[in-house]
């Protein structure tokens, strides 16, 4: 069991090693998780204020040098030590928020696609409405209700994430349900819920996965767009979608630095989620094959793939004399 | 076909019901009591109760939403807890520049996506199938609101170019449409494209070459015709996603749409016009999807025959 799961592991990382834009996303998001890890050896504490609120006011509003790399802010903070912090924040959120949308849509979905019938039908009725209102609409209502700060963004955007994933797995749950394999473990005794849990659910993954990559990029991107239009996360807090709403007042004065760092790391942390998700979704899908998949490679495919072809016409013009010999 | 259009609406009903049902409680948690919001801060209480008396805050909740649902029925959607006047006047008057930046943006991402996906396909596993999918990924990955900035930088700031705000002379449509259209683009080039390979790998693709048509012939009217149906589907729901998209396009190039209003709303604690947007882009996104649906159907002639 276990050498046949890592088997396709392997399996899946070998296909996903040959897209050069999932390898591309994997080093992008790997150094953001380096930032967010170091992010208190790049910016440390100073007598108890956080390394990303340190104000000199001596020193503000100054463009990118060798002292501070991506320049300082209105108050004299250094931007990059903002950002640095603002990497644990933006990946948290992403990890939270598809965390409550894979738990409750693993749950909504499972009981809906399994039991099916009215159950199915309330759960899949509520979904559509949930879908009917575009999720940025309702985060607002939800962070509305919350209140501003990093806690209500992630439980609005959680919230409106659920629906996607209860879909996917609903009907990746109708596919494996009819299997003969989920018959075979009824047969045996066990409980709905641990063929759901055991038997269905672990075949349902690569969907899921591909869609939680995706839903990582989209989270940080609803995260940010709350922020940055101030029914979010607020300053001085260094959301980077705060940091552009802050910025943005000195964009027309010509202060670039203020607006371009930060878009640029939400853009490139979404870009690498993204790749990541489109890479996974051909590498576990053997059917679709792989966007890196080299022309030669390919050209090989098809030279064998002829080859087979006039080996077996060969074999069957073979055999059909043999027959009318015989 | 009138059938399936008949049904299609109806169900809508439920949805937009749901939809109604599931703000207006929502926007009974909102922390604070609306008397006080509509009077600002130091209200007398006499004024308090004459407001809760006028606004109906007293009655019942369930009382309330059946009113609020009879009356968003006729698209009516209260007062304003700010201007105290209509909710539908205002939003009716910032919705068509909404619209139009989203036709806009589905416009252009329509004519980049396309041609993008068709190259994409027929030049599979080449150097313009990964250009294209990484341009499609990078132009999902971008946030509209800083690619909006980051165009007002160069065009606006350094070059003095193009106006940075406003939504009325041709001048002040370009960035603004950019910036919106970009991750449809990305959307509608990733759908052209695997819809596309689908198309070309089916026997009658290879009988046209076989009698033998041109190549430009084939892709064009034979493949392309089949493989834009599932692309209509994708570009409804992405005008969809561009009304609600367009509430961070229109806060960054100051577009007086409707967008731009509701986070005002919601900043403002105006409830009532925050839920009436919300619930006018949720009716239009089920319209569009609606029609969309529809179009699909009508251009399939396997699912026309079925409703025939």
């Amino acid at each position: 069991m276990q050498t046949k799961k890592q088997g396709r592991l392997a399996e899946v990382w070998k296909r996903l090693k040959k897209s050069p834009l999932a390898i591309l996303g994997m080093i992008i998001l790997t150094c953001m998780v380096l930032m967010a890890l170091f992010a208190g050896v790049v910016a440390p504490e100073v007598d108890g204020m956080p390394g990303y609120n340190l104000q000199d006011w001596g020193n503000v509003r100054q463009f990118p040098s060798g002292e501070n790399i991506m320049g300082t802010d209105h108050l004299g903070r250094d931007v990059f030590s903002r950002i640095a912090h603002g990497s644990r924040i933006s990946l948290m959120i992403g990890v939270l928020v598809v965390t409550i949308g894979i738990t409750f849509g693993l749950a909504i979905g499972a009981i809906a696609g399994y039991y099916g019938n009215i159950i199915d039908n309330v759960f899949m009725r509520a979904i559509d409405i949930f879908l009917a209102v575009p999720s940025i609409l309702m985060a607002i209502a939800i962070v509305g209700v919350l209140g501003h700060g990093i806690m209500p963004v992630i439980v609005a955007v959680g919230i409106s994430a659920i629906p996607i994933y209860a879909r996917t797995i609903r009907a990746q749950v109708i596919i494996f349900k009819e299997q003969e394999f989920v018959e075979a473990a009824r047969a045996c005794g066990a409980s709905d819920f641990r063929i759901i849990t055991r038997h269905i659910l672990p075949n349902c993954m690569a969907p899921v996965i591909v869609e939680a990559s995706m839903g990582m990029a989209s989270a940080i991107l609803a995260g940010a767009g709350l922020s940055f239009i101030g029914l979010g996360i607020q300053p001085p807090v260094p959301e980077w979608g705060a940091m552009l709403s802050e910025g943005r007042q000195w964009m027309l004065a010509g202060y670039w630095h203020l607006t371009v760092f930060p878009g640029m790391m939400i853009a490139l942390i979404i870009f690498s989620f993204n790749m990541i998700g489109d890479g996974l979704r051909d590498a576990l899908d053997p059917k679709l094959r792989s966007a890196g998949f080299s022309k030669r490679k390919f050209k090989k495919m098809q030279d064998a793939r002829a080859m087979q072809m006039m080996q077996d016409l060969q074999a069957a013009a073979e055999k059909g004399g043999a027959t009318s010999n015989g | 076909m009138h059938k399936y259009i008949l049904k299609r609406f109806l169900m809508l009903v439920p949805v937009l019901l749901g939809v109604i049902i599931i703000m207006f409680t929502l926007s009974e948690f909102v922390p604070g009591d609306p008397a006080s919001i509509i009077l600002g801060e130091g209200a007398q209480p006499a004024d308090i109760a004459r407001v809760r008396e006028e606004f109906r805050l007293d009655d019942p909740f369930i009382i309330r939403l059946l009113t609020y649902a009879g009356n968003v029925a006729r698209l009516d959607f209260g007062i304003s807890w700010s201007t105290r006047r209509p909710v539908h006047e205002e939003i009716f008057a910032r919705f068509p520049h909404t619209i139009r930046l989203a036709t806009f943006g589905i416009i252009v991402a329509l004519f980049v996506g396309i041609p993008l996906g068709i190259i994409a396909a027929i030049k599979q596993y080449t150097v313009f199938d990964t250009g294209a999918t990484f341009f499609a990924l990078l132009g999902v990955s971008i946030p509209n609101f800083w690619l909006g900035m980051m165009l007002i930088l160069f065009f606006t700031v350094q070059l003095n170019l193009l106006p940075a705000t406003g939504f009325i002379e041709p001048a002040q449509w370009i960035m603004p449409t950019i910036a919106i259209s970009t991750s449809s683009a990305g959307i509608i080039m990733r759908m052209t494209r695997s819809s596309m390979l689908e198309c070309i790998r089916q026997d009658y693709i290879r009988t046209a070459r076989a009698k033998g048509q041109k190549e430009f012939v084939v892709i064009l009217r034979h493949a392309l015709r089949n493989a834009l149906i599932p692309v209509t589907t994708t570009a409804g729901l992405s005008f969809g996603m561009l009304l609600s998209g367009a509430i961070l396009t229109e806060t960054i190039f100051a577009i007086p749409g409707l967008g731009r209003y509701m986070v005002e709303s919601v900043l403002r604690l105006d409830w009532p016009t925050a839920i009436g947007g919300v619930l006018l882009i949720a009716m239009a996104f089920a319209v569009v999807n609606l029609f969309v649906d529809i179009l699909y159907a009508f251009l399939d002639p396997r699912i026309r025959s079925q409703y025939k």
